[in-house]
């Protein structure tokens, strides 16, 4: 697996300093992406799925920072780098697309000088031959008339569209991974599901490893191979996608599922989990969960947290049941 | 049951022309974006009617105009048999109007950050000059928040929790009516289900109506007793719930159910919806939907379908069978 593996991100941890003490966002994840695997990473908000995300392509806002733990992308290290280095990886490597394609295009700027400055700055081509990449780029995230629209302003475009115009921005230097930040949040349904299929696409034929962050559990399920949950910054379960959503074996899964309104379908009541999700600065001592958990014994209370055994951070997987 | 609700004929005009200096100088006519049109519609008494669609389809538009914040163009929405732009009669008026209320998409924004709970929650009713002693401290019990809650200010609680409080002001007037304009689509997956399951408790103790706002075809599934399909600004199918949910009759909705995300559908390959929401100041002629329609015919071009009893449904559909 170590070999295979594109991303590695071992025991990894964020920490935000502030006054009333260091918070954890991030606190000892561990996962793999293989070539060409979509890996969902779900959660509520808080749960630290996008820190997770800007941590590996080292793009944490001060004060926050990496404390422990490691990240390797196609074995190498990557989060010890200088800045310079770091840049040269961010968009080369690792691609990002982000949740509002409005504030993640200059407004200013015409998309192709968008495009070709960032193919420019990662590979060496000429002015005019970035340019026809940049049109390949975009007729192959299906931007119809690419040739006459790549002199557009990002408001000219719909919010589909602007999506568009950003995935062919993460991709145009050929990235092994991209991290797609809640792609679709923003979009409706339909364009969503254009996205989604787009994505699949360009994952499927280059081989790229994709980060899918979402809350919603549907898109998930139809886009990623794998899926990872987390809760209050640590991971509660990880597998393949199938088995997680059907035999959730933490807790936590379960009580998503089961409050999620497709999965229930014809009971009048949706299952609630009690309670919501603790601050970053009031995380219970042990099992993170146990406080909201219907299988929670003194065992979950006290330290040791569970490690991840198996597919679930838990000590009693597969026996709280939707 | 009689209808609490009944819309008629209901158009809505919005003028987006530009200013008169542009309008002169680049010899533009007036633009006029026409956001509902002709919507006829009934609400029965002590049911939840979903209004579904994608964005600038005109379904907040409809609910603003039955809370009476927008004034229609055309048609008219009478509830409890009073128009309440047209009737002359004050009391009728102000007796009508105490029993709507709404409860708005954003729980952030529609808290004044500056007013106390208790304060906020006794609005409507120290509004008409009703006695609001310890009516505060009831309603936050009945949401499942804490009477003492009432001394705290919006910031300190969560966004569920606001929610709440949104609810408990709308319960305030004991209104028959509630216009739920996407209550849930800001709130993480528990945390809706926690609040769709005390808004059907409400429903049933209080005998509740529900004109509920969503583009979240699970939340429908879920929630909704009738369900309305509208696009851009048009109702194009209406039927109850399980029958929708059984066959939709439409190929508009057809294609929504198809490429909404669905929890169970693994790596399902979808064929995404062609094409986009058409500019609604200039939409297509005849049918709106004709240009991304599967089934469209020269018919369609021309021709502006009429809604049409099929079965259990009403489509606004050339093509559609029974």
């Amino acid at each position: 697996m170590q070999n295979t593996a594109l991303l590695t991100v071992e025991n990894l941890c964020v920490e935000i300093p502030t006054r009333r003490g260091i918070l954890k966002p991030v606190d000892d994840v561990s996962l793999q992406i293989a070539p060409g695997e979509i890996l969902g990473v779900v959660g509520e908000s808080g749960a630290g799925k996008s820190m997770t995300g800007n941590a590996v392509i080292g793009l944490l806002d001060p004060p926050a920072h990496i404390s422990g733990g490691q990240v390797l992308l196609n074995g190498k290290r990557v989060d010890n780098l200088p800045r310079e280095q770091m840049r040269r990886v961010r968009g080369k490597q690792i691609g990002m697309v982000f949740q509002d394609p409005l504030t993640s295009l200059n407004p200013l700027l015409p998309i192709g000088d968008q495009l070709v400055e960032t193919i420019q700055e990662h590979l060496p081509v000429s002015q005019r031959e970035a340019r026809d990449r940049a049109v390949a780029a975009l007729d192959e995230v299906g931007i119809p008339a690419a040739s006459s629209r790549i002199d557009s302003y990002p408001h000219e475009f719909s919010g589909g569209m602007r999506q568009r115009v950003v995935i062919a921005l993460a991709l145009c230097a050929e990235p092994d991974l991209v991290i797609a930040d809640e792609p679709t949040t923003a979009l409706d349904v339909s364009v969503q599901a254009q996205i989604i299929s787009l994505l699949k696409k360009l994952c499927r034929e280059r081989g790229t490893g994709v980060m899918l962050v979402t809350h919603d559990m549907g898109v998930i399920a139809e886009a990623s191979d794998r899926v990872a949950v987390m809760y209050a910054g640590r991971l509660a379960e990880i597998g393949p996608v199938r088995q997680v959503l059907t035999d959730p074996q933490h807790p936590y899964t379960a009580g998503l599922m089961g409050s999620t309104p497709g999965a229930s379908l014809g009971r009048r009541r949706l299952n609630q989990i009690p309670g919501t999700m603790p601050g970053l600065n009031a995380v219970p001592d042990g099992c993170a969960y146990h406080p909201r958990c219907p299988r929670a014994e003194a065992k979950c209370r006290a330290e040791p947290r569970p490690p991840v055994s198996g597919s679930a951070s838990c000590w009693f997987p597969g026996e709280v049941k939707i | 049951m009689s209808a609490l609700v009944k819309i008629a004929g209901l158009t809505r005009i919005f003028d987006v022309s530009k200013p008169w200096l542009n309008r002169l100088l680049e010899r533009r006519p007036k633009a006029f974006l026409k956001a509902v049109s002709d919507v006829d519609l009934q609400i029965e008494e002590r049911t939840v009617y979903a209004l579904v669609g994608e964005s600038g389809s005109g379904k907040s538009t409809i609910g603003k105009v039955v809370v009476g914040l927008l004034a229609p163009s055309e048609g008219s929405v009478e509830i409890e048999g009073v128009d309440l732009h047209r009737e002359t009669d004050a009391a009728k008026v102000d007796h009508v109007r105490s029993d709507i209320q709404m409860i708005f998409q954003s729980p952030f924004a529609s808290l004044n950050p500056r007013w106390k709970v208790r304060d906020i929650i006794a609005e409507p009713v120290a509004a008409r000059g009703g006695d609001t002693k310890g009516l505060s401290e009831r309603l936050l019990e009945q949401v499942g928040l804490a009477a003492g809650d009432a001394d705290k200010f919006p910031h300190e609680f969560s966004g569920g929790q606001r929610q709440r409080i949104c609810i408990a002001r709308a319960l305030a007037s004991n209104p028959k009516l509630i216009v739920c304009d996407e209550p849930t689509s800001a709130l993480d997956v528990s945390v809706q289900a926690q609040v769709l399951n005390l808004m059907s408790d409400l429903q049933e103790d209080l005998g509740l109506t529900y004109l509920f706002i969503t583009h979240d075809l699970t939340v429908v599934q879920h929630m909704a007793d009738t369900v309305g399909v509208l696009y851009l600004g048009r109702l194009v199918e209406e039927a109850p719930r399980d029958a929708l949910f059984e066959r939709a009759r439409h190929p508009y909705t057809q294609m929504l159910f198809e490429a909404a995300p669905r929890i169970d559908a693994f790596g399902r390959e979808v064929d995404p919806p062609k094409g986009e929401i058409p500019d609604p100041i200039n939409p297509p002629s005849g049918c709106a939907f004709h240009p991304r329609c599967p089934l469209a015919i020269e018919r369609c071009t021309r021709e502006r379908p009429e809604m049409r009893q099929l079965g259990p449904a009403r489509v606004a559909c050339h093509m559609a069978e029974p």
